[in-house]
Parts: C-alpha cells; sequence; structure tokens
C-alpha cells in the first residue's frame, strides 16, 4: 500500500503540468478571510494555473470551472507554519533517521543548507497538509549557529517544485552555552559576534583574503561565505531565545552589526516587548507554554504572543506545547492559534500570525499567505473555525492541486477499523 | 491458571471500595533483649503505610452552581441543572433542585461544569520546574528492576507546575517514576493541593501503581551500558525472573503471617511491592508502546496471576482494542503525540475513538505537565478523529475520557470521576464548552474546596519557587 502511494507522486509529476495548466478552480459561497482584505461573507476564490486569479463578492464562476461549493464553509489561506523539521527528521530517535544536524565544526556550520537532501516524501507531511498547512519552513537544529533553512510548499512533488525560499533564514541559538560548546552565555555572544565580524571583514576584502593580505579567519572559509548574506542585512538570523537578557543582548549585538534578526522560541519576549518594537524584531512563538520550565524560561506565559502583538512586534505563531509540533504534530498549527486567541489575542490576528506574518518575516508574503491575486493557490476549505478541535480541513489546495490520497495514518486507521483486522486474525 | 486469575479478579471486585484494606498489624515480635518494640518497618505487610496521608480538605462553604450545562460523567448531558457542594460531597445534582437559603450561589449560565479532570500519567513533582539536574529525580536508572523506590519520596511539593495543573481543572493525578527500568518503583496518587509535605498531597487511601515499562526505554538505557536488558527478550526475562523471586516471597510471608511463629522471613522492599501486586493491593501502570509487546505483557500477567491496570501511551492500542476490553485494562494515550521513535511510529489521532468504540477504557493522559494543563483540548482532538471516521461519539463519551475512566485506572471511580451524588465534590466550572479551544477554567474545587478562580488572582496558589523569581499575574517582571 505504502509502496503504492510513494508511486503517486511520480506521476503527478508527469502529468501535472499539463493538467494544471489548463484547470480553473472556483471555491465558491464561503466565508473568505484574504488576510490582506476584510472577509467577505459569501465569497468566491477563483485559482487559474496554481494560482489565485480573483477574490470577492460578486465574481462570475468561468465556464468549464471546477466548482468547489463552499457554502456554510470558512476559506482561509493555507497556514505557514515556520518551525518545523519535516523532511529532515523521519523518526527522531533511534532510528538514524535524523538529517537535522550537521557536524560542523566548533557548533558553527553556517554553509549546511539543511534543505538540499530534504526528504520530499515524509510521511509526516500529508498530515500537516491535513491540518491546513501548506508552507512551512524547514529549519536545521544543533549548535550555536546551526545552518540555512528553507521555507517549502507542502506539495507531492519534487524538492525544486516545492522550494519557495532557500535560503529563506541563517539559524542559530543564543539560549544554550552547552550546545554552542561555550562555558557561559556572555562566552557565547562574544564568538557570535567574533564570528560575525570576521564574516563581515571577509566579505569587505575578499580579494585580500584571497591574495593572502588578510589575516587568517579562524573559521571555516565556507562558513564565513555563507555569513555574507546575514552581515549584509539581506538574510535574516533567526536566533532561538528565551530569557529576557538573552534577547536583550541579542538586540544589542544585532543593532551593533546592523543584520536582522528573529527571535524564535521567546518565552520571556514580552518582558522585554518595546525594545522588540523599536528594533523591528519579529518574534515566533506560541501560546501554549506557561511553564517555568528552565532558569531561562522563568517568565513563560500564554498571554506572550498577545502582550508582543499589543506592543507593536510582529508575531507568527509557532508550536510551543511540547508534542513534537515540528514533525508529527505541525497539523496542530491551527489549535495553537486557538489558544493565541483564549489567551488575548483577536481571532483576525491570529489568523494572521499562521499565514501573512511569518510570510512577511521570511521574504515570501509576495507568494504565499494570503488569498490575493497572484499569490499561490494555497487555500483551505475549513468545515468551520479553523481554531476549533471539532473544525477540519476539507479541501486543502497547494498550488490549486488538492492531494486526497489517504496519509499513512489513515491506512492505518482503515486497516484497524474492525476487529480483528481482515488482512489477519486474529 | 484460569482459577488463579479469577481468584485475583474477586480480590480487586472486592477492594472496589477504594479504600485500602486494614494494615495488618504485627503481632509483637518476642525481643530476645529488653527495649522498644520494633516499629512496623520490622514486617514485610501487606498494606503497610508508613507513609500516611496527613491531607485534610480545605475549608468549603455551601456552594450552589446554577443553570449550567453538566456533563457529569455518568450518563447525558444536564442542561440548564444545578448542583450542590455540601461538606466536601456532591450533596445534589440535576435539573430540578432548589437551592439552599444559606447556599454560595454561582450563577453558571452559558457555562459548563465537569468532574475535576484526573491524569493518570504525570511526573509533576519527581520532574519539577525548573528542569534542573539537581531536581531530577524521576528515573532510579541504576538497575532495571528497582520496584523498591517510590515517586513520592521524590515529589517535591513546591514544584511550579502543580498550580498550573489545577488551573487546567486537573484535581488528582498519578505521579509515576519514569520508563528507563522495566520495573521503575511506586507511583503515588495525590491531590492537586497546595501542601508542606507530600504526605499532606497525598489522596487518602489510594492504592499505590506500581510503574513497569516495556519496549525502547529499558533497553536502550541498559543495553548502551552493555549491560541486560539490551533487546526486548532482554526485557521480558528481566520482568519473569522478578516475578518468580516476588512469587516465592509472597509465599513465605503469607505463610508466616498467617501464623506468626518463629523467626520472620528477610524483609525486602523490591519484592515486597511485588508481592503486593500479586495480592491485587497495588495496581499495575505500564508503560508500553507497540500492540504485540501488550499482548506479550498480557500473558506475563496471566503467567505469574497478576493483573495490568491501564497501559501507558499504548499508541498502539487501537490496533489490539479487543484485546484490551477482554482483559478489562484501560488505555491511558496522548491524543496525536507520535513519530518521535520507532515505537511511536504508528500513532494515529483516532486512537482514543477506536479504543473507546471497542469497549475497552480509553484514558486521555498527559506524560507532560503542559499537556497536562489541557486535557480536554486533547480529548476534543481524539473525538473529533473519532467523528471523521464515523464513530457514533459525543462529548459525553470525551468526557469520561478525563474523568471517570482515568478515576477506575486509579481505582478510585467510586469517589471521583464523575458527579453523583455522595462523590468527592471535585468539580470544574467552565466558561464555555471544555471541549472549544477558547474555552478557560473558571473554578476548581477540590473536596468542596473553591482552591482555584480566575477572577481572583490574588488568591492564586504560587510555590515557595514561584516568590521572586516567577511574575505575579498581572505583575510587568
Amino acid at each position: 500500500m505504502i509502496r503504492v502511494r510513494l508511486a503517486v507522486p511520480m506521476l503527478v509529476m508527469a502529468v501535472a503540468p499539463a493538467a494544471v495548466a489548463a484547470q480553473t478552480i472556483a471555491i465558491t459561497g464561503g466565508k473568505v478571510f484574504p488576510v490582506t482584505s476584510p472577509p467577505i461573507e459569501r465569497g468566491t476564490v477563483l485559482i487559474k494555473d496554481g494560482r489565485i486569479v480573483a477574490v470577492g463578492a460578486d465574481l462570475a464562476v468561468p465556464a468549464g470551472a471546477t466548482q468547489i461549493d463552499a457554502t456554510g464553509k470558512w476559506v482561509t489561506p493555507g497556514l505557514v507554519d515556520v518551525n518545523t523539521e519535516l523532511g529532515l527528521v523521519e523518526v527522531g530517535y533511534g532510528s538514524g533517521a535524523n538529517e537535522a544536524t550537521a557536524k560542523g565544526q566548533d557548533a558553527i556550520a553556517a554553509s549546511f543548507q539543511a534543505w538540499v537532501a530534504l526528504n520530499a516524501r515524509s510521511v509526516f507531511m500529508p498530515p500537516a497538509r491535513e491540518g491546513g498547512v501548506t508552507t512551512v519552513a524547514v529549519w536545521p537544529a544543533g549548535g550555536l549557529i546551526a545552518g540555512q533553512g528553507a521555507l517549502i510548499d507542502l506539495l507531492d512533488g519534487s524538492l525544486a517544485d516545492m522550494l519557495l525560499a532557500g535560503p529563506a533564514a541563517m539559524v542559530g541559538q543564543v539560549s544554550s552555552d552547552q550546545d554552542a560548546g561555550v562555558g557561559a552565555r556572555g562566552e557565547l555572544f562574544g564568538r557570535l559576534r567574533d564570528l560575525l565580524e570576521n564574516a563581515r571583514d571577509y566579505g569587505r576584502r575578499k580579494s585580500d583574503y584571497d591574495r593572502g593580505q588578510m589575516r587568517p579567519v579562524p573559521y571555516r572559509r565556507e562558513d564565513v561565505e555563507a555569513l555574507l548574506p546575514v552581515v549584509s542585512g539581506k538574510l535574516p538570523l533567526v536566533l532561538a531565545a528565551d530569557r529576557a537578557a538573552d534577547i536583550e543582548a541579542a538586540l544589542g549585538l544585532a543593532t551593533s552589526l546592523g543584520i536582522r534578526i528573529v527571535i524564535a522560541g521567546g518565552a520571556e519576549a514580552w518582558q522585554v516587548a518595546d525594545q522588540l518594537a523599536a528594533a523591528r524584531v519579529p518574534v515566533l512563538t506560541g501560546a501554549m507554554n506557561n511553564i517555568p520550565q528552565s532558569f531561562n524560561a522563568l517568565g513563560s506565559r500564554q498571554e506572550n504572543a498577545a502582550l508582543l502583538h499589543k506592543a507593536g512586534v510582529t508575531v507568527a505563531l509557532i508550536g510551543n506545547g511540547g508534542g513534537d509540533e515540528e514533525l508529527f504534530n505541525v497539523r496542530n498549527l491551527r489549535f495553537e492559534a486557538g489558544n493565541a486567541v483564549a489567551y488575548g489575542m483577536s481571532w483576525d490576528e491570529a489568523l494572521r500570525a499562521v499565514t501573512r506574518a511569518p510570510a512577511e518575516v521570511f521574504a515570501v508574503a509576495d507568494r504565499v499567505g494570503a488569498l490575493a491575486p497572484g499569490l499561490e493557490g494555497n487555500v483551505v476549505v475549513w468545515s468551520g473555525d479553523p481554531f476549533e478541535f471539532a473544525t477540519s480541513a476539507e479541501h486543502v489546495l497547494v498550488r490549486g492541486r488538492e492531494y486526497p490520497a489517504p496519509s499513512r495514518q489513515d491506512l492505518l486507521i482503515q486497516r484497524y477499523r474492525t476487529l480483528p483486522p481482515s488482512h489477519r486474525a486474529p | 491458571m484460569r482459577t488463579l486469575v479469577a481468584a485475583l479478579t474477586a480480590a480487586l471486585l472486592g477492594c472496589a471500595s477504594g479504600q485500602a484494606a486494614k494494615p495488618v498489624q504485627p503481632a509483637p515480635v518476642t525481643a530476645d533483649t529488653a527495649g522498644p518494640p520494633p516499629g512496623p518497618g520490622a514486617l514485610s505487610a501487606p498494606n503497610a503505610n508508613p507513609f500516611p496521608s496527613t491531607y485534610t480538605p480545605f475549608e468549603s462553604r455551601l456552594t450552589a452552581i446554577r443553570n449550567a450545562t453538566i456533563f457529569t460523567a455518568a450518563g447525558p448531558r444536564l442542561e440548564r441543572a444545578t448542583i450542590v457542594l455540601q461538606d466536601g460531597k456532591i450533596a445534589t445534582i440535576g435539573t430540578e433542585v432548589s437551592v439552599p437559603a444559606d447556599a454560595v450561589v454561582i450563577d453558571g449560565t452559558g457555562k459548563y461544569v465537569t468532574p475535576g479532570l484526573i491524569d493518570t500519567h504525570s511526573h509533576l513533582g519527581v520532574y519539577p520546574a525548573p528542569g534542573t539536574e539537581a531536581n531530577s529525580d524521576g528515573n532510579e536508572a541504576t538497575n532495571p528492576a528497582t520496584p523498591q523506590v517510590w515517586a513520592e519520596h521524590s515529589v517535591w511539593p513546591q514544584d511550579p507546575q502543580f498550580p498550573r495543573n489545577l488551573a487546567g481543572g486537573v484535581t488528582t493525578l498519578q505521579a509515576l517514576p519514569g520508563s528507563a527500568n522495566l520495573f521503575g518503583g511506586r507511583s503515588v496518587v495525590l491531590k492537586v493541593v497546595p501542601s508542606r509535605t507530600v504526605q499532606g498531597m497525598k489522596f487518602p487511601g489510594a492504592k499505590y501503581g506500581l510503574k513497569m515499562a516495556c519496549g525502547e526505554n529499558p533497553k536502550r538505557v541498559y543495553g548502551t551500558r552493555s549491560m541486560a536488558p539490551s533487546t526486548r527478550m532482554g526485557n521480558v526475562a528481566g520482568y519473569r525472573a522478578e516475578w518468580i523471586k516476588a512469587e516465592q516471597y509472597r509465599r513465605n510471608w503469607d505463610k508466616w503471617l498467617a501464623k506468626q511463629k518463629g523467626a520472620p522471613p528477610a524483609r525486602d522492599l523490591g519484592l515486597e511491592t511485588l508481592a503486593e501486586v500479586l495480592r491485587g493491593n497495588i495496581l499495575v501502570q505500564m508503560h508500553c508502546y507497540r500492540a504485540d509487546e501488550m499482548a506479550v505483557m498480557l500473558d506475563v500477567a496471566r503467567e505469574f496471576g497478576y493483573r495490568i491496570r491501564s497501559f501507558h501511551h499504548a499508541v498502539e492500542a487501537y490496533k489490539i482494542a479487543d484485546l484490551l476490553a477482554q482483559d478489562s485494562v484501560s488505555a491511558s494515550i496522548w491524543a496525536d503525540w507520535g513519530g518521535f521513535k520507532m515505537e511511536a511510529l504508528d500513532a494515529v489521532r483516532a486512537n482514543l475513538a477506536l479504543v473507546d468504540q471497542a469497549g475497552a477504557r480509553a484514558v486521555v493522559h498527559s506524560d507532560d505537565p503542559s499537556g497536562s494543563q489541557r486535557l480536554t483540548q486533547e480529548a476534543a482532538k481524539g473525538l473529533a478523529a473519532g467523528k471523521a471516521i464515523g464513530l457514533p461519539l459525543g462529548e459525553e463519551d470525551a468526557i469520561r475520557w478525563v474523568t471517570i475512566n482515568p478515576a477506575w485506572t486509579l481505582g478510585l471511580d467510586d469517589r471521583i470521576g464523575s458527579l453523583e451524588v455522595g462523590k468527592n465534590a471535585d468539580v470544574v466550572l467552565w466558561s464555555g464548552d471544555p471541549f472549544s479551544v477558547y474555552t478557560h477554567t473558571e473554578k476548581v474545587w477540590v473536596d468542596g474546596a473553591l482552591l482555584y478562580d480566575r477572577s481572583d488572582p490574588a488568591t492564586a496558589w504560587r510555590t515557595d519557587f514561584e516568590q521572586g523569581y516567577v511574575p505575579q499575574p498581572g505583575g510587568s517582571r
């Protein structure tokens, strides 16, 4: 059964371009949430050749269009989860199927492009898509600088088809001395500054470096090379940080070097919300953790996302409840948004925080994250409020295509729906 | 074998009052020399209780919640119903209830009432927050068989996770040792209440549990040290070797206790715990993921004449739900955790629903201080997954997964887990449907005492650790 399913994407790739090119899809009658414009009570979303061509209340359905009747349903952009390991990790423990962590050198692996050997056939992608998530970031993990990550669309196809932006960010952390291979936080920040300054100097004097007329750079050349877009401010550096003091130190570093950072995790970010807002530094965080689980996160609270938003910080919601939200439960992103609403965010802002906001943070807002002409046809038709448990995603379109094949979990359920299972009793 | 199992079943049913049988009083031991008589620790007595609960209910007031939707966990939901809490018990419940004149009356219009939630799988206190090496007290990973350790001796009552659990509606939890060992030690059932001592949290009369573990964890922990077990077959050999010793121990002691003549056998703390399992006085709480391993463990239990009360994690319970129903074993499961290791790979979100549908007891457990605060959200995911495949389930079923089924798993279903007259007044008032993501707990009562009130943060239970470390609710830093 699995073998058959895995064969499907191959077939799709072979025939898809022609099929997509000819196809117009009209999602009609639903309550439409474009995110970048006001909700439409009974609206239509038109998709042609995989892209959205029109969104509105009184649109004529073109002849020959495939119609999806969304009467009584809610229609949103596909959700964007900017904290996953999909395709990098298959089984986290004891399987050897973990490709998220590079060896690097001295905890620095800036040149590691995590998505290069991404497994586009991971069995955890279809469940994420069934949960309405159509775009994800895949980030490397470990060390001080883990490497570069990408944004991909969750379609069944090759990596080249899926890739939206790669690299989308450099990924690092400032909350674990141990992972960074140092003994103290001050040492960690010193090392990070030294690395970035070396990259900056290397970038300025590359020809001198090549002629041996510059002092040696004490890092691997490929790593400082990979950091050039970071030190020039073109590529954001995502820094995992929880403690308010660490966030402040990261802000100081970013300001003095003129680099763009994004704070991930940010348990105590609410305590330095004004500084984050002033520095225009976005925060990726969740709304399901209130546990002082380490001395880095004593101020952890579920209102974090709402307080940050209120202070003017751009917030993208990611899973933080501790239930494997980077992989198996990427599908639960919508419940993170629901909890954010329960803890003070407005519903509209929570939707924005799982669609448009992350797309903006990682510079793909011209491709995904809203329902507007020209954007990819990443659209979800929900049976009701997407943030509620009782709601299901009835249609999930990625670039105008649905992928109705059952996931591995669906197949297991079918197999054991009645006991003893028909294939083997008892 | 059948007879033995039946006899043990009868013994279990006989104890279904939930009150542990009266401890055997050690007979005076004739001392050869003068001096104070030995304490009860000289003997290996059934239902010994050397660390007795000192819990007493907090001060309660006669309270009535009116006009609420009530999930009783004992039948259909009651609409526009009233529940009266008096002297720590549920005094009345129904739609035609007169409210006593002197009661504190709470308007439940638009709100929901459920029993206090129960988490069968918690590591609160033994793995407290913040997670530090200094306070990491959940796994005595020094030997694959450590039935001699008791989780209560690791519980830190000042774990800041306790008040968060209470705020999530959890009023009773089982704190378990971890899963590094084949025999991890005794669990303890706690009321989620502030106390200086663990004894002050212990649920009076609750049976102990024995934590056992299958699969990857024990074989990894010891296999990487090049010692047994390093395989699943090594695991099973390990269980059987201990049960053989335990059965002999039980026989020797029961024989001696019956006559109390001559020198008593040597006491062994570990074997004593296992002997108590064989006597039906301790409930086995077994960490096990895979269906085939659960089936093997059911046979091991039959081989030695004990019962498994609940398989914990049980991500493949749906594959053998019929076997679980047949043997009256509950499945304590996550709604949707999986994939993080090979034995968790086949997790499906319909697990709870499929287990329920097969007639076995489904339980939402957490194994996680965050998930434990949102047990109804977890149940809601399981319910939605069941409905999606066409199972005829409703919220009345899902509420049982977090109340009466876990109560049964702890042997306390006659006292907690449902809203019925005479049961303990462990009650949660919700701002709306507890299965909605937007709903908050508003108030939580334990034995009729209001211990959590969202509208009054000043009264919130804050642990010693939080003083000066964790910002006050409403504070800025």
